[in-house]
């Protein structure tokens, strides 16, 4: 008898282990059922900036309470490179995602595409959304629903440091040709490199390969272009500006060496977008932002174009807190915060009625880049859009580094593409 | 069996499987399990527990990546339930399509090539330097157990945190050890940006983080050496080399031959070192299968779950067929493992 109460008792254990391990945990609920007014908890993924623009943004998320003093946000900032794996990975297993996503013009039909994202027709997220910038919008639209609130808009331009373009009596490069020339001089006259262009990642690869009069794919022939002749040369240029030492490049920790190099003083010019100029203006070499100079990317030999980018925040499907993310969607995207955050971080606000505000109509970043953007190319909303940088990176580190000829790396790029996209030519 | 109280079939279930799993590997007929249950329960019901937890966290997965291996399974068509969206699963069975375009496609076999240079170089300079390292530190030198303490200094921190600190002096613009060649007056070099110099650099850092277990293992086996075996080869008027070549290769075979099978194994599937120092790159060039397998699975997109199974099954079968050719070589050589 006393073994079968031993034995008992150990199933009994081992069956409360198991009820344990069981039990649901996510129980974070809330949402406006019967009172009308929103409780629970908000969590928020932000891909911005560390160390300049994630501070700002922590705080405007945390201000949330003020009017919803009921919701608690939790801010988590996820490094860029990193979130649209985590978000995919976390999405899909239905453990660990958030509520709300800052989430990249082309990640946002993916994400749909694969019905992560919650639909926003109807709901509060979208308030006012005739405002919207109309390209800023184009981005969250998929299949006809709505799937994201545009939050930024941007694209990219030369940064140049004031100082060494003085020291080495140089101007402004307008085209690719320039660009070497002013290159070299700045490198015989100061002995520093004259642009850093980042190795490792392919959005800097862009602007060289619209100048060329290529582009990725064409959505609407359904072609993948980025093999044809115009995107050969583009690889072709860069490759060209590295190995004639007009540009330096990384392979590895490309974005920190940038900033580093350019924030040092180290390096006269790289290119780069709206989202690099809180973190720019903390550097030793900008303590006076008057050094700080901005203009158009260069052109190559088919004229000027840089890539159309921009955030918007998107609510996850599963969410358990759908109403008070809506509301949180609506309040980050809303003219007063985006006005906030355009006067603290030069970022591009999305909504027209912001541009007219005294703050931002006179900020020198902003004025800049409006025109920039409303020029920009922009990439075709396609759930593919964000499949298509995984393979171009490959390939473009190979060509800076000679692992493989310009022809040879636009050539695997495109049978990438041609993988990734069934049936097109 | 008669004095079957009511608790008895309650300790049955918990045992249940287990006795099944024992029947088959013995093959005994059914009365015998039936006895081993009744006379030893108890112990059964004890590791149940393990055998569970074993079955849900190696089994498990193991099943489920060899079937995914045969799928066509990416992130588009597998199920997915999100709040409101229940999507069911769409992929489809596709027997071995996937290994024929792993094996006969250039990409496995390209990154398998650099792998085998990887492993291979590894496992030898680390058994080298552990061995010279363990030769060193076996005699009576002032300040042994000081050296000993600081040579095991890699081992004792964790990887990832070296791995991180070996990135940092790599910086080819503000790494320390282009400054410290800059102060020597030579160019900087291009430690992870170029693909020939990255692969030195990953190696060097393996290396580096291999050399302590190496040294651990084989001075434990020099310390089993007899001394009465040196002493008296040197009134036989061996010298030194003699000494190492006949005495101490000899006394280490039991304890290096595991230690370099070990090894071959760790540095096949070495994934933070490649992964944290150059995420496989410049472009291709330090991927090896692990880090090639995992870029399938979370980096790509659509993330390629049928693919990334694929090599994982590949590397697992790699490695199983090396374990069977060592241990065949080595029970031909007379050794017993």
């Amino acid at each position: 008898m006393r073994r079968g109460i031993a034995a008992t008792a150990l199933v009994a254990a081992l069956g409360v282990t198991l009820a344990a391990c069981g039990s649901d945990s996510g129980s974070n609920g809330g949402g406006s059922k019967g009172s009308g007014e929103l409780s629970g908890t908000v969590t928020w993924w932000d891909t911005s900036t560390v160390g300049s623009e994630d501070k700002v943004f922590k705080k405007v998320a945390e201000d949330f309470k003020k009017k919803h003093p009921k919701v608690t946000v939790k801010y988590v900032n996820v490094p860029f490179g990193e979130a649209q794996n985590k978000f995919k990975n976390a999405a899909q297993s239905g453990s660990g995602a958030p509520d709300v996503i800052r989430s990249e013009v082309a990640w946002t039909p993916e994400f749909a595409d694969l019905g992560y994202l919650a639909p926003l027709d109807g709901t509060p997220a979208l308030k006012n959304s005739e405002d919207f910038l109309k390209q800023a919008a184009a981005s969250t639209q998929y299949k006809g629903k709505t799937y994201g609130v545009p939050q930024v808009i941007d694209s990219m331009g030369i940064f140049y440091n004031k100082k060494i373009f003085k020291e080495a009596g140089v101007e402004v490069p307008k085209t690719i040709d320039e660009l070497k020339t002013v290159s070299a001089k700045i490198k015989q006259k100061t002995g520093k490199p004259g642009l850093y262009l980042r190795g490792d990642d392919a959005y800097w690869f862009l602007s060289f390969l619209y100048g060329e009069g290529g582009d990725l794919v064409d959505a609407e022939k359904k072609t993948v272009t980025v093999d044809n002749a115009a995107g050969v040369k583009g690889f072709k240029v860069v490759k060209d500006l590295v190995d004639s030492g007009a540009a330096k490049t990384d392979a590895t920790d490309g974005w920190n060496n940038m900033q580093t190099a350019f924030k040092d003083g180290k390096v006269a010019m790289m290119i780069n977008g709206p989202w690099a100029v809180a973190d720019t203006y903390a550097g030793k070499e900008f303590k006076d932002k008057a050094n700080l100079g901005i203009a158009p990317v260069p052109a190559g030999s088919a004229g000027q174009g840089a890539p159309q980018g921009g955030h918007n925040l998107a609510v996850y499907a599963g969410s358990k807190n759908l109403d008070a993310s809506y509301a949180f969607a609506e309040y980050m995207t809303s003219a007063e915060t985006q006005a906030t955050v355009a006067k603290e971080l030069s970022l591009l606000p999305t909504r027209q009625s912001v541009y007219i505000k005294s703050d931002v109509a006179t900020n020198e970043m902003i004025t800049f880049f409006k025109p920039v953007v409303d020029k920009a190319v922009e990439r075709p909303w396609i759930p593919e859009t964000g499949s298509l940088f995984a393979p171009l990176v490959t390939e473009y580190t190979k060509v800076l580094t000679g692992q493989t000829s310009p022809d040879a790396g636009a050539k695997a790029t495109g049978d990438a593409y041609r993988k990734l996209l069934k049936d097109w030519k | 069996m008669a004095v079957d109280t009511p608790s008895q079939s309650v300790a049955k279930a918990a045992g249940d499987s287990v006795a099944r799993g024992r029947s088959r590997g013995t093959g005994k007929p059914r009365g015998a399990a039936k006895r081993s249950l009744s006379t030893h329960w108890y112990a059964w019901a004890m590791v149940a527990p393990v055998i569970v937890v074993i079955a849900v966290i190696i089994g498990y997965p193991l099943i489920r990546g060899i079937y995914l291996s045969l799928t066509d399974a990416n992130e588009r068509n597998v199920a997915r339930s999100i709040g409101v969206n229940e999507i069911p699963a769409t992929y489809e069975f596709v027997g071995l399509d996937n290994y024929t375009e792993a094996l006969t496609g250039n990409q496995f076999l390209s990154t398998l090539g650099w792998t085998l240079v990887w492993t291979v170089s590894c496992v030898a300079l680390t058994f080298a330097l552990g061995l010279a390292l363990a030769n060193i530190l076996n005699r009576k030198i002032a300040g042994r157990s000081a050296y000993r303490l600081l040579l095991i200094l890699p081992w004792a921190v964790p990887g990832f945190v070296s791995v991180f600190a070996w990135r940092f002096l790599y910086n080819q613009d503000n790494g320390l050890l282009n400054k410290l060649l800059a102060g020597g007056g030579i160019d900087a070099v291009p430690w992870l940006n170029d693909p020939t110099w990255a692969k030195f650099s990953v190696i060097l850092v393996n290396v580096w983080l291999g050399v302590p277990f190496m040294m651990v293992a084989l001075l434990g086996g020099l310390q089993s050496i007899p001394g009465e075996m040196y002493e008296a080869a040197e009134m036989d008027g061996a010298n030194a080399w003699q000494r190492f070549r006949h005495i101490t290769m000899p006394g280490l075979r039991s304890v290096s031959t595991t230690v370099i099978l070990l090894s071959t194994i760790w540095t096949f599937n070495m994934f933070p070192v490649i992964f944290l120092l150059t995420r496989g790159g410049p472009g291709e060039a330090t991927q090896i299968l692990v880090t090639q397998a995992y870029k399938f699975s979370f980096e790509v997109s659509p993330r390629d779950f049928a693919q990334s199974s694929t090599w994982g099954v590949l590397i697992l079968v790699l490695l199983m067929l090396f374990a069977a050719v060592y241990r065949r070589v080595l029970r031909k050589q007379g050794e017993v493992w």
